[in-house]
C-alpha cells in the first residue's frame, strides 16, 4: 500500500509534481502513466525517499519508507536511472545489498537465477547490455522479498521475451498479495499488464480509474461509411444528430451513430454504400488525448518547424 | 504508542522465516566492506600507497645514510625517512574521495540509499571501513619504511631505533596520519559528491592553500597557516620541531578536529539534501 497526500516537488521555479493524491493498493498492478517530464520518476524517488517532497506526504505500509525497519522487505524497488556500480559484478552488487538487510547468499543466487543472469553474475556490470542492467535491477528489487514492488519503467531495454517475463512477474507478484506499482509511457503495455491506472501529465493527476474503465470511456467508436452519394447522407446523418467529418472523398466519419442506424438511414433513402465499419479508436489514441494538453516536450513534424 | 505489530496480508511467506532481518549497524558497515574489497581499484590504490611510501622510505634512507653530515635537521631527523608519506597522502585521500564519490557518479548512491534509507549510517560505516582498511595497512608499511630506512642508515652509522625517544609516534603517527587524510577525503566526497570536484578541492586544501599561504608576506599568514590539515599533520609526524608550528600533539588535535568537522557538515548535507 502506497498513499500520497498532497504530494508536491518543486525544483526551484519548476514544478515536476504538483499536489498528486493517490492510493496504490496491494493485490492488483497499477499502472503510472505519463508523457515524458509528467513526473513519475519523480513520484518514486519521493516515496522512497530519495528526494523530499516540498510539501504533502508520502507512506509506504503505513509509514514513511525511512521509518521502517527493513527497507528493502517493505518495499523493491527499480529505479530510471542507474543505480549500480560499474566496477562491481552483478553477484557482488546484490551482495552488498542483501548485507545491509542480512539477506542469505542464497536468495542471491534465487534472485540472479530469477532474473536469468546466472551466466554474467561474475562480470563487471559496466559491460552490461541495457536489457541485462534492467534484469539485475529487477533481481535487486526483488532481493527483499518486498511487500510492496514499484519498477519506473521495467521492460526499457526488454526483448519481446523480456517483456512478457516482466509481465508474467507482476501479475505473480499481484496475486500473491503483494502492491505492485509500475511505470510506462505506453498505454497499450499497461492493457496488458495492469489493473488500475494512474495517469499523470505535468505533474497533475490526470485519472486515478480501473483499466476496463479507461478504455471504456476513453475510446471513442466511430463509424467509416463510404458511398457514392456521400454528400445526400451527410445531411441525413446530421439531421440525426451525429457528428460527421471527412478525411476523402466519398468517405465519412460519423460518431454518435451505430452501424445499424447509419445502415437504415441509407436504405430509407436509397442511398448506396460500399462500405459501413465500426473504427475503434486505439488505447494509444486514446490516451494521447487524455494527455494532450498536459503533454510538455511536443515533437514536431518537418512542416511544423519549417513554418 | 502502540508497540503492536501489523499483520502482514502475505499467506504464502507467514509461515516460511522472513528473508530480510532489520538494518543495523553491523549489517550496514558488512554491506560497505563488501562494497570496499569488491573494486578493484580499492586495491592498486593501496597496493600504490603501500609500495610508494616503503619505496621512497628505502630511497631516503639509503641516501640520507650516505651524506648525513649535510642533510638539513629535518631531514636528518629519524622522521626524515618518513616522506614517502606525501605521496600516500595524495593515494589515501583520493581513494577516500572515490569510495563515496564512486557511488554518485555511477548512481549506486541510489540503491545505497534505498537499503539504509537514515543515510547517516551509511556515512558512519564508510568512515569506519575505510579508517580502519586505512590505519591496518599504512601502520605496518610505516613501521616496515621505517626499519628498513634504518637499515641503510645505520650501514652508514646514523642508525636510529624505533624505541628512541619520539620514533614510535612518529611512525605510528604517520600510519594514523594517513587514515585521518582519507576520512578526510571521504567527507569531501560527501560534501562534493563529484569526483573530480573531490579531488581538487582535497589536494587543494591540504597541498595548494598551504604553500599559498607560505608565500604570502606577513606573519599572520603563517601563524594561520600553520593550523592547516596537512601541516598540523606534519608536526604530528615529525621529530623535529620547527618555529612557528605546533607541538606534535596539538598538531594532531588540530587534525582531528578538521576531521571531525568535514564530517559534520557532510552528515548535515547528506540528510538534508535529496539524492
Ligand atoms: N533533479 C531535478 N532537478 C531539476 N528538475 C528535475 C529534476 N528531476 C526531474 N526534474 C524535472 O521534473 C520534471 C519531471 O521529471 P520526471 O523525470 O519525474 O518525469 P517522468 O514522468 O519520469 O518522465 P519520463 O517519462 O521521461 O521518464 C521534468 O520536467 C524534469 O525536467
Ligand atoms: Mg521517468
Amino acid at each position: 500500500m502506497i498513499e500520497a497526500r498532497g504530494l508536491t516537488k518543486k525544483y526551484g521555479e519548476k514544478t515536476a509534481v504538483d499536489d498528486v493524491t493517490f492510493t496504490i493498493r496491494p493485490g492488483i498492478v497499477t499502472g503510472f502513466l505519463g508523457p515524458n517530464g509528467a513526473g513519475k520518476s519523480t513520484t518514486m524517488r519521493m516515496i522512497v525517499g530519495l528526494d523530499a517532497p516540498t510539501t504533502g506526504t508520502v507512506t509506504v505500509n503505513g509509514r514513511p519508507f525511512a521509518e521502517h525497519a527493513s527497507p528493502l522487505h517493505e518495499v523493491g524497488v527499480l529505479l530510471e536511472a542507474r543505480a549500480v556500480h560499474t566496477g562491481r559484478s552483478a553477484e557482488n552488487h546484490l551482495l552488498a545489498m542483501a548485507a545491509t538487510a542480512g539477506i542469505s547468499r542464497r536468495r542471491v543466487q534465487e534472485v540472479i537465477e530469477l532474473v536469468g543472469l546466472q551466466d554474467v553474475a561474475r562480470k563487471r556490470v559496466g559491460a552490461f547490455s541495457l536489457g541485462m542492467g534492467q534484469r539485475l535491477g529487477i533481481a535487486a528489487a526483488l532481493l527483499g522479498d518486498p511487500q510492496t514492488i514499484m519498477l519506473d519503467e521495467p521492460v526499457n531495454g526488454l526483448d519481446p521475451e523480456g517483456v512478457r517475463w516482466v509481465r508474467h512477474l507482476l501479475r505473480g507478484l499481484a496475486d500473491e498479495g503483494r502492491t505492485v506499482f509500475v511505470s510506462s509511457h505506453l498505454m497499450s503495455e499497461m492493457a496488458l499488464t495492469a489493473d488500475h491506472l494512474i495517469v499523470v501529465g505535468r505533474g497533475r493527476l490526470i485519472r486515478d480509474m480501473s483499466v476496463s474503465d479507461f478504455i471504456a470511456s476513453a475510446s471513442t467508436e466511430s463509424v467509416r461509411v463510404r458511398s457514392p452519394q456521400a454528400t445526400e447522407l451527410r445531411e441525413l446523418l446530421l439531421g440525426k444528430g451525429a457528428k460527421v467529418s471527412s478525411s476523402a472523398r466519398n468517405e465519412l466519419d460519423v460518431v454518435g451513430l451505430t452501424t445499424d442506424e447509419i445502415g437504415t438511414t441509407a436504405a430509407e433513402s436509397q442511398l448506396t454504400l460500399y462500405e459501413l465499419s465500426p473504427v475503434q479508436a486505439s488505447l494509444e489514441e486514446a490516451f494521447m488525448e487524455l494527455t494532450g494538453e498536459s503533454v510538455e516536450y511536443r515533437s514536431h513534424t518537418v512542416e511544423e518547424s519549417a513554418a | 504508542m502502540s508497540t503492536l505489530t501489523e499483520p502482514r496480508h502475505q499467506p504464502a511467506a507467514a509461515a516460511a522465516p522472513r528473508i530480510a532481518q532489520p538494518v543495523n549497524f553491523v549489517r550496514t558497515v558488512t554491506s560497505e566492506w563488501i562494497k570496499f574489497r569488491t573494486l578493484r581499484s580499492s586495491w592498486l590504490v593501496l597496493l600504490a600507497a603501500v609500495v610508494g611510501v616503503i619505496v621512497i622510505g628505502q630511497l631516503i634512507g639509503y641516501n640520507t645514510g650516505k651524506s648525513f653530515s649535510h642533510l638539513a635537521p629535518e631531514d636528518a631527523a629519524p622522521s626524515g625517512v618518513m616522506q614517502g608519506y606525501f605521496l600516500g597522502q595524495l593515494l589515501i585521500g583520493v581513494l577516500g574521495v572515490l569510495f563515496v564519490t564512486g557511488e554518485y557518479a555511477t548512481g549506486m548512491i541510489r540503491s545505497t540509499a534505498t537499503a539504509v534509507p537514515r543515510r547517516l549510517p551509511v556515512l558512519a560505516a564508510k568512515a569506519l571501513v575505510y579508517g580502519l582498511v586505512a590505519v591496518v595497512t599504512m601502520v605496518p608499511t610505516c613501521i616496515v619504511t621505517f626499519l628498513g630506512a634504518m637499515a641503510f642508515r645505520s650501514h652508514y652509522g646514523h642508525g636510529s631505533s624505533l624505541g628512541d625517544p619520539g620514533n614510535l609516534r612518529v611512525v605510528i603517527g604517520t600510519g594514523v596520519y594517513l587514515a585521518l587524510i582519507g576520512l578526510l577525503g571521504g567527507a569531501i566526497g560527501w560534501i562534493v559528491r563529484n569526483t573530480a570536484g573531490g579531488i581538487s578541492t582535497l589536494v587543494g586544501l591540504i597541498l595548494v592553500l598551504p604553500v599559498l599561504f607560505e608565500v604570502v608576506p606577513g606573519t599572520w599568514a603563517k601563524s594561520v597557516s600553520k593550523f592547516f590539515p596537512s601541516n598540523a599533520g606534519s608536526s604530528f609526524v615529525s621529530t623535529v620541531h620547527a618555529a612557528d608550528t605546533l607541538t606534535p600533539w596539538t598538531g594532531l588535535v588540530v587534525l582531528v578536529a578538521w576531521v571531525v568537522a568535514a564530517i559534520a557538515l557532510a552528515a548535515v548535507l547528506l540528510k538534508r539534501r535529496d539524492v
